[in-house]
């Protein structure tokens, strides 16, 4: 009846995980119940559970990143307390626990903080970017959200009701295959990432769609932020990486479920086959990380300059450059897996060419900054923090794209180093970047910025006390995933780890004090022009928020204008008081499609991972019905009437026209 | 000036994928497409599955699989002139773009792993040597 | 300015501000390409494996040992067929005419419902002599190919069925001439994939 499901799944004899989960649990159910209580039950309904709004759909995304950061962080500092308690000892944790949190921490940091933090903010801000009202597919968006949030619902259940893979966050067979993984938590994996994964394939396509075919009159390709360059770059990768993810995770789900011999080790299975084509999807996806962020810094550092991006159209073509070579270097995630000097060269050699490009950024934003007017802003210290810690991040990359060097390092502490320095000093400073960045526009008030600024400083002192230490590991030879060790060179370093992750929970706890400040004191924070940073894309052109329909009017873009110059022209228009003729807008209506689509995908999911196969065929039933009840309707938009329009537009400029009058007039 | 509003957009006259030219609604003209593009797959396939069953006798043995195979890439490249409607104009630069893109990845993901998987015995014994051993 | 806006375009506009740029006819084939690229993408990673796993018959049956070409012959035929009676379907749609949108619909899902009961058999068959997915790395690899082809033609029969429905029932509203537009993408694009299929997977395992 409930297949593999019985009582012996909630982890009673283990006290971490019953802990951990009662903790969460309570905090959820605290939440819920104060939330109801309130009555906000139906405006979280109306307004974000089925809103298809990007504004709104972003918004959850980066929120749905942040709480997951909090479990992928706390997952971090347990590793960092076992590692620098278990010299000569046992530690605290037992292995089979510790293998589950390092499989955790990964597969939550990639998939469910990173992925969603850059697709968040590509949401709240390429729309407005490019001076249109939405996406191209807006409710799909919604059904890309609610997978993505069903993803990591089903990975945190697992920390209650039965157990997670012990495999690392790639699950590589033998050891992910039935025979020497025989319980669920595989299953939790693979099926959790598959389901967010059709949700991220589907938001690749909606941004490519949106980015190439939906602008503002007059915005040619060439005249786009360099944010929007770099999201199109990065969901071209979404479109051509995550099907290779699909099409392996559903070949080691047949191994597990029907007995087929994809990766086994009988049979003629080839488990080499495996790491080629998870790695085919794993190198471009952490270039889908990355580039949002270099969009982020492409934004940030020419407003904090006060001078344009240097280099646009070098910026461009490094943008696609690195596109189309992401799909060329594969191979150096595992040199050592035997395919030989000339196969390692070739790729090794791809590997430090793809560095080019790169360096190309990183020129074209110091020559932003050089001669500009610097503003020290959290953003931009961010973006500072981000181009020292990053360019030695792929500094120690290029170390590893040389094979024979790799053959010493790979799978040790100098390899981990090296991802968690470019994507923390890459992915995650950029994240934070354009978290301070857009915040206001989203919110419609600033975050405070004493708190944001020690948050940057906790983080940046926090990263080199947790990973340098680790370098120094790897060249003495310490592997990745150690539950304990008898090495004595290697505590003191470790004991440094512990302390630098413990300053970056300090930089954690600082920025949740930053956001519960900030809306205390949201009235004198207020972002009354809706440009409170000078910026030069269209965003800094509306109020903030933004209405829903984003722009009253289309703004339309002329000849003249360069990327830099259109907010000025259309800010122009605005404040010269001559009103444009309101028409009735159209916005798509909101849907409760995506929520429950995600609703059946949960349990279909929960369902396969325990062989309840009565109720996967149920929840596949009701999500088709929900598919066809969608496809069916007949009214897809509701209309705004010009004169809405005209209200809410007339109020925003009045109050931007009120608070330029207090300010000096821009040039 | 709405003539200049006209010349600033962005895709003046693009064609959806698949789609035909909105101009050419004519019934007879679409079928006769159709009907080219059918004939001709047709013929491409016949001649491919007879290279197959009986090529031996006639062509070079070797020289089969790459026979194929480039008959298979003559029969797409039909179905996508004929049915899909994919063509070299201007109005089909975005899909064309797009479908290189991906014939782009395809390429480098089929023949990538199969250059690596192939390679991946080049430091190892000979199985024979390896079976010998393990007695 | 505000006399031009609005104004240019309006042939190409559906009358709603948020498309104001690109018919909406245009963003839906477009990202539905997109999509399409990606699924091809997928089968490129399904004939990636079975690229390396063909030789790894572990001792079990090879392609020359159970493929019949002459069933996947007919298979080949059946499709190609549908997508031509598919392509008249479009026309049928674009230019209203229920004739030939609904009698060739129906011809188009009687050639597709006769490939899949074709390759159940060949499934069923291949099953029943022990050759079966869970036999060799190369029938596990034939078997998520073909299966995967199979499963998305059946998918998109349901699909054909939903759109002669959604015809019937709601007319030639232009959003349903959107999701025929699809519809027929992906019924041509699946023809395609079995050209593959049959050259690499049937005619190149008995060629050699």
């Amino acid at each position: 009846m409930l297949g593999k499901l019985t009582w012996a799944a909630i982890p009673i004899d283990q006290p971490i995980p019953l802990f951990a989960a009662g903790f969460v649990g309570f905090i959820i159910f605290c939440v819920l119940v104060y939330i109801t209580l309130k009555g906000w039950v139906p405006y979280l309904w109306r307004e974000w559970i089925t809103s298809v709004d990007h504004k709104r759909i972003g918004v959850m995304y980066v929120f749905l990143a942040g709480v997951m950061l909090i479990r992928g962080f706390s997952d971090a500092i347990m590793m960092r307390s076992q590692q620098a308690l278990a010299f000569q000892a046992p530690g605290y944790l037992p292995p089979d626990h510790y293998d589950q949190i390092f499989s955790a921490h990964g597969t939550l940091m990639i998939f469910f903080v990173a992925m969603p933090f850059v697709i968040g903010l590509m949401n709240v801000v390429v729309p407005l970017q490019l001076g249109v009202r939405d996406v191209a597919f807006p409710t799909l968006n919604s059904v890309s959200f609610w997978l993505t949030a069903t993803g990591a619902l089903l990975v945190n259940v697992s920390l209650v009701v039965g157990e997670f893979a012990r495999t690392g966050w790639l699950a590589y067979p033998p050891l992910s295959e039935l025979t020497y993984s025989p319980g669920v938590g595989v299953d939790y994996y693979l099926w959790s990432l598959q389901i967010s994964g059709v949700g991220t394939l589907l938001t690749g396509v909606n941004f490519v769609t949106t980015i190439l075919k939906l602008h503002a009159p007059g915005m040619t390709y060439m005249r786009m932020p360099m944010f929007c360059w770099t999201a199109l770059a990065s969901c071209l990768l979404i479109v051509a990486a995550f099907p290779i993810l699909t099409a392996t995770f559903a070949m080691l789900l047949l191994d597990r479920y029907l007995g087929f011999h994809f990766f086994t080790n009988e049979a003629g299975g080839n488990v080499m086959m495996y790491v080629n084509l998870i790695w085919a999807w794993g190198h471009p996806e952490v270039y889908i990380l990355i580039l949002p962020a270099f969009g982020v810094f492409s934004e940030v550092v020419s407003t904090f300059s006060g001078k344009p991006l240097f280099g646009y159209r070098s910026m461009v073509a490094a943008t696609l450059v690195i596109c189309i070579l992401a799909f060329m270097v594969w191979l150096h995630h595992f040199f050592t897996m035997g395919a030989g000097a000339d196969v390692n060269a070739v790729f090794g050699v791809t590997t430090m060419i793809i560095a080019v490009p790169t360096g190309v950024k990183v020129f074209s934003w110091l020559f932003t900054m050089y001669g500009g007017r610097i503003v020290y802003s959290s953003p931009m210290l961010w973006s500072l923090g981000f181009i020292v810690t990053f360019v030695l991040g792929g500094m120690t990359g290029v170390l590893l794209a040389v094979p024979p060097a790799d053959f010493v390092l790979h799978n040790s502490l100098f390899l981990v180093a090296h991802f968690h320095n470019v994507i923390i000093g890459g992915v995650l400073f950029g994240a934070f970047a354009g978290y301070t960045y857009w915040f206001p526009k989203a919110f419609g008030f600033r975050l405070h910025e004493g708190l944001g600024k020690a948050a940057f400083w906790c983080w940046f002192i926090g990263f080199y006390l947790a990973f340098m230490p680790l370098y120094v590991l790897g060249f003495e030879g310490m592997t990745r995933r150690m539950q304990h060790y008898d090495v004595p060179a290697w505590h003191p370093w470790l004991l440094i780890a512990a302390l630098g992750a413990a300053v970056i929970l300090a930089g954690i706890v600082l920025q949740i004090a930053q956001v519960v400040v900030s809306f205390r004191h949201r009235e004198q924070l207020r972002d009354v022009t809706g440009d409170p940073w000078n910026g030069h894309s269209l965003e800094w052109a509306t109020a903030s928020p933004p209405p829903p329909f984003n722009f009253a009017v289309l703004p339309r873009i002329t000849e003249d204008d360069t990327y830099w110059g259109m907010k000025q022209r259309v800010l122009r228009q605005t404040d010269t008081g001559e009103e444009p003729r309101y028409e009735d807008i159209e916005l798509p209506r909101n849907s409760p499609t995506g929520f429950i689509c995600a609703f059946f995908a949960t349990f279909m999911g929960f369902a396969l991972i325990w062989h309840i196969w009565w109720l996967v065929a149920a929840a596949f039933v009701g999500a088709f019905v929900t598919f066809v009840v969608f496809a069916w309707r007949d009214r897809t938009e509701d209309r705004i009437p010009a004169d809405e329009v005209a209200r809410i537009d007339r109020a925003n400029r009045a109050a931007r026209r009120a608070a330029l009058a207090q300010m000096q007039p821009a040039q | 000036m709405s003539d200049a509003g006209q010349a600033l957009y962005l895709h003046p006259g693009d064609t959806a994928p698949g789609d035909e030219r909105p101009d050419r609604h004519e019934i007879a003209q679409g079928l006769i497409g159709y009907l080219i593009g059918l004939g001709l797959a047709a013929l491409i396939t016949v001649v491919a599955f007879f290279l197959a069953i009986t090529g031996q006798l006639l062509v070079w043995g070797p020289s089969i699989p790459i026979a194929l195979f480039v008959l298979a890439i003559a029969q797409m490249g039909v179905h996508l002139v004929f049915f899909l409607h994919i063509t070299s104009g201007p109005d089909n630069t975005n899909n064309v773009l797009a479908l290189a893109f991906g014939v782009l990845i395809v390429l480098l993901l089929i023949v990538g792993s199969l250059w690596i998987m192939t390679h991946l015995n080049q430091n190892m014994l000979p199985m024979d040597r390896i079976m010998q051993m393990q007695r | 300015m505000s006399a031009a806006q609005g104004t240019a375009g309006r042939d190409l506009r559906m009358g709603h501000a948020a498309r104001d740029i690109v018919s909406k006819r245009i963003i839906v084939g477009y990202g539905f390409w997109i999509f399409l690229l990606s699924d091809i993408i997928m089968f490129s990673a399904f004939f990636a494996a079975y690229a390396v796993l063909s030789g790894q018959t572990a001792g079990g049956p090879s392609g020359r040992d159970v493929f019949h070409l002459h069933i996947v012959a007919i298979e080949t035929a059946c499709l190609l067929l549908s997508s031509f009676t598919c392509g008249v379907a479009s026309i049928g749609a674009r230019a209203h005419n229920s004739l030939m949108y609904y009698g060739s619909m129906a011809v188009t899902a009687v050639l597709g419902a006769a490939f899949l009961f074709l390759e159940a058999r060949e499934f069923a068959g291949m099953n029943a002599i022990g050759a079966g997915p869970s036999r060799s790395a190369f029938l596990s690899s034939f078997f998520t190919l073909v299966g995967c082809h199979g499963l998305h033609v059946t998918l998109g029969l349901l699909w054909l069925l939903t759109m002669m429905a959604q015809v019937f029932a709601k007319g030639y509203r232009h959003d349903i001439l959107r999701r025929i537009l699809c519809f027929s993408l992906f019924w041509h694009t699946l023809d395609i994939i079995w050209i593959g299929i049959f050259t690499v997977v049937y005619l190149t395992g008995m060629a050699q």
